[in-house]
């Protein structure tokens, strides 16, 4: 009994689950701009978390006792599950995994600029946790009401972990303030780095981002790039004051009559530069990711054959018994 | 490039939270075969003492209903109000019902 509907038909439904919140599903009729915009965005967010892996990657082997390389291990290692929860909630919009790697490989993909900034010192660790994970969540909580199931999902799975994270980072951090002078210059020389770079992380501001109003429309996206900004600065201003850093931005201050902090304008020069590809890690990120996916092709592969061969042999067997 | 033919098949994975409990649709995995399906399921979606036991299916396997909501697979079961219990009047100082 099937019927024929028309397109104007298929819209109407899929703007009637968008307006009453209920959650869009894989085999659901969507509209390509949609799907787009969709599988667009879960990429971007999968290769993040894969990207995610190198910068504290770095510090594995340097954690300075065996209790910071094993909480480091295993946020390293939620990294490449996120990446994986991601990259399974877009294959579901019909594009393939081996296809998404090779948009990432071949630079075809974007992945969160904040990457493309090195870290230089172990105290970048601890910042990560703090204000890079601290900026993941605020963007990532609202995602969890996202219309498209698969996405939200992901997204639920992953601020559960995400929490822990970012617990370890402010951990590490007032660890380190509590210890020497050279211990906590190492910390707020590397919360200068990385204050302006996580502000960033919301994205351009909102006269400046064409494509999110169509998002929040179709429910894809909950709050705007310069909503998400504030709610992160007015939660980090006074975990910085209980850390004993100083934010670098003179402009941070109370605003009694918005009932939020002020703050001064992230640099978007350097955030387009960095998203054109110039920022200082962009070739060895990618570089590494590509090194890493070639020389894993022969285990794949190897893979590939041993599960041929053994479920040739299986029904090799099964033929047997039943002849 | 030999990107598909190192592609490994797609697997459901579902996980039983504890005893007592269904085995729950988690999220889906890439493996060659079913033994390693399990083992990145274990890896992926119980880093954190989310699961006593896990299923794995190929997703090429799993046979849907139409996701439509107005599929006339589930109407013969809309207009049976008589199935549940609120249909019934009974007293309110009628104890135990």
């Amino acid at each position: 009994m099937t019927q024929v509907q028309d397109e104007q038909e298929l819209q109407a439904q899929f703007d009637a689950v968008v307006a009453r919140h209920d959650r869009i599903e894989p085999r659901d009729w969507m509209p390509e701009g949609y799907r787009k915009t969709l599988v667009r965005q879960i990429a971007q967010h999968a290769h993040s978390e894969i990207i995610g892996m190198q910068p504290e990657g770095n510090w594995v082997t340097r954690a300075p006792s065996l209790r910071r390389k094993a909480t480091l291990l295993a946020k390293v290692q939620d990294e490449a599950g996120h990446g994986l929860y991601l990259y399974s909630a877009c294959e579901t919009l019909g594009v393939s995994r081996a296809e998404l790697t090779e948009l990432l490989i071949e630079g075809k993909q974007k992945y969160s600029s904040i990457f493309n900034y090195p870290t230089l010192s172990y105290a970048d660790v601890g910042t990560i946790g703090w204000l890079v994970d601290g900026a993941a969540i605020a963007n990532q909580v609202p995602l969890c009401r996202t219309s498209y199931g698969p996405y939200g999902r992901a997204m639920i799975r992953i601020c559960k972990e995400e929490s822990f994270h970012q617990r370890q980072g402010f951990e590490l951090l007032m660890t380190m303030m509590r210890g020497t002078d050279a211990q906590r210059a190492m910390v707020q020389e590397s919360v200068d780095r990385f204050w302006w770079p996580a502000l960033m992380m919301f994205g351009p501001p909102d006269d400046a981002s064409p494509n999110t109003a169509q998002s929040m429309a179709w429910g894809i996206k909950r709050d705007t790039n310069d909503e998400l900004r504030q709610k992160f600065v007015d939660m980090t201003v006074p975990q910085a004051e209980r850390l004993g850093v100083t934010l670098p931005d003179p402009a941070i201050a109370w605003n009694e009559d918005r009932g939020h902090y002020d703050f001064g304008e992230p640099d978007w020069e350097e955030f387009a530069a960095v998203v054109r590809g110039e920022g200082p890690c962009n070739a060895q990120r990618i570089a590494h990711r590509r090194r890493a996916h070639e020389d894993g092709a022969w285990v794949r592969e190897a893979a590939s054959a041993f599960a041929a061969q053994q479920s040739a042999q299986q029904s090799a067997q099964q033929q047997e018994v039943s002849a | 490039m030999s990107a598909v033919r190192g592609e490994w098949p797609l697997w459901e994975v579902f996980v039983r939270g504890k005893r007592g409990l269904n085995h729950v649709h988690v999220g889906s995995l890439h493996a060659a075969d079913a033994e390693m399906a399990v083992r990145n399921a274990r890896d992926v979606y119980t880093r954190r003492n989310e699961g006593v036991s896990i299923w794995v299916v190929k997703a090429s396997d799993v046979t849907a209903s139409s996701p439509d909501e107005k599929d006339p697979l589930f109407a013969p079961a809309g207009d049976k109000v008589y199935r549940h219990p609120t249909f019934y009047d009974v007293p309110a100082d009628v104890p135990h019902m």
